[in-house]
């Protein structure tokens, strides 16, 4: 069977969209104070690093940035087929802390549930928010993004894919439908 | 790189991938020790049994360590307070351990093949934690793992393990995991301690020591296994460690950024003198700290294995 592509974001508004997302984060925390980032494998991480680098050409000031690895706290880890344990690394203290929690997608918050898991592990942050590129809808448990990039909400045959150059080599939000 | 083996019986059984995919896993599990809250959900709901027919405390502590650190429920059983001392089999033992639907058992025995017989009459995971002086996989995999860490490489290390290779799991296992590697291994010992035909596992002999540890990356002492007879094979320990004891005078031959490993249990004064056993190239606790990270991967990759 075929598969069929739709875009949703190119390029450009990929980069528009993270550059409101920063600008979002900067408003509602009243600058960056305390602020800190956390990107969830894989794609968080870049996005956190973007982010990041919004905020130095704005605030002239780098966020402490770290990278979770949610594997060991997924609720549905022996039905996939034995996902691969990366490292989490947080080179800084986290008590006390804004933790901004970057990913790429959120659907049905299960993610979210093991990266705040994950996070109360390591430490006690002041407060955890959380920025998504794409909001896909259909939760299946009560959590919900502070900053979103865009919303789609496609059917269950849908697959929302957020490519970014640092490694699918072009930066794209595409739907594909099977 | 996917995991598919239900058991962990043998070094010998194991590709270089999978080999290399327990060392990746267990670079991530290590941290968890690290940390302030030392446990994560993954294996939440999951049972381990030890069950150990000789004695251990590294091994089996570690093990559980491991299993508890990832939230499975553990259970140790150990021969001397088992039913084992009125008379039961091992094999009515497994039977009526895997009644209970543990997730994975852990078994340490005397007899090689021990944990082969288990596998096939359960269904849960069993860990070979040593098996007479067949095989001792968990312990060649964090011996691997400490020196790839110390040394961050394992191709072109020279390594070479002195002492009762005869009788030594340890050293069989860690023969088994290097060759996958471009290492140069050499076995030292007295020669009634050293197996006729070791070279055909593409390893080389030296009886002579000072010889044996020239520009050795590794050294790793072994034990006089003396629950196997091993004491037998040499005419008096004094003997011994004057010839095949590690002293410090060794440690100049071999490479300046030489690390010094030993299994554990340690006989100071034997196999290792305490200037070496405490000095600055030891990584024989090193040992002991990995091999909580790497039960912890194995334990992941079992229970979590590909149907």
């Amino acid at each position: 069977m075929g598969k069929k592509t739709v875009p949703l974001l190119d390029k450009k508004a990929v980069d528009r969209t993270i550059t409101r997302i920063t600008h979002e984060i900067l408003e509602k925390n009243k600058g960056y104070k305390d602020l800190c980032l956390i990107g969830i494998r894989t794609r968080g991480i870049y996005l956190a690093k973007r982010i990041n680098d919004k905020i130095k050409t704005i605030e002239e000031i780098e966020l402490p940035l770290g990278i979770l690895d949610i594997t060991m706290y997924r609720d549905d880890i022996f039905k996939l087929k034995l996902p691969e344990v990366k490292k989490t690394d947080i080179p800084f203290d986290l008590n006390n802390m804004i933790i901004i929690l970057i990913d790429d997608v959120m659907h049905t918050g299960r993610t979210t549930r093991a990266a705040i898991d994950a996070i109360m592990d390591l430490g006690r942050p002041r407060k955890i928010q959380l920025a998504v590129l794409v909001d896909r809808g259909d939760r299946e448990l009560p959590m919900h993004p502070d900053y979103a990039g865009i919303f789609y909400n496609g059917s269950p045959e849908e697959e929302v894919l957020v490519r970014l150059r640092e490694i699918d080599g072009k930066d794209e939000v595409i739907v594909v439908r099977t | 790189m996917k995991w598919s083996k239900k058991d962990l019986l043998g070094i010998r059984e194991l590709s270089k991938e999978e080999i290399l995919l327990v060392l990746d896993s267990a670079d991530s599990f290590k941290d968890i020790s690290r940390r302030e809250v030392k446990k994560v959900p993954t294996l939440r709901g999951k049972t381990v049994i030890t069950l150990f027919y000789e004695p251990s405390t590294r091994t089996r502590t570690s093990f559980e360590i491991a299993a508890k650190r990832l939230s499975a429920d553990t259970i140790n059983i150990s021969a001397g307070t088992s039913s084992h001392v009125k008379g039961e089999t091992l094999k009515d033992t497994a039977r009526n351990l895997e009644s209970m639907r543990p997730d994975v058992i852990v078994i340490r025995h005397n007899m090689p093949g021990a944990p082969h017989m288990l596998s096939r009459i359960v269904d849960s995971s069993v860990i070979n934690a040593g098996d007479g002086a067949h095989e001792h996989p968990t312990q060649a995999l964090l011996d691997l793992f400490t020196m790839r860490e110390k040394k961050n490489r394992i191709d072109g290390l020279n390594i070479t393990i002195v002492g009762d290779i005869a009788h030594s799991r340890v050293a069989r296992s860690n023969i088994f995991a290097l060759r996958h590697f471009n290492t140069r291994i050499t076995c030292s010992g007295p020669p009634t301690m050293i197996p006729p035909d070791i070279e055909s596992l593409g390893v080389h002999v030296e009886y002579d020591m000072n010889k044996a540890v020239k520009d050795a990356d590794v050294i790793m002492m072994l034990r006089i296994q003396k629950e196997r007879g091993g004491i037998s094979y040499i005419p008096s320990v004094k003997e011994y460690s004057n010839i095949y004891g590690l002293k410090a005078e060794h440690i100049k031959k071999a490479k300046k950024d030489v690390i010094i490993m030993h299994p554990g249990p340690m006989n100071r004064g034997v196999e290792i003198t305490d200037e070496v056993a405490d000095g600055p190239y030891s990584v024989i606790l090193d040992q002991v700290e990995n091999g909580v990270a790497v039960r912890m991967a194995i334990l992941y990759l079992l229970t979590g294995r590909e149907a």
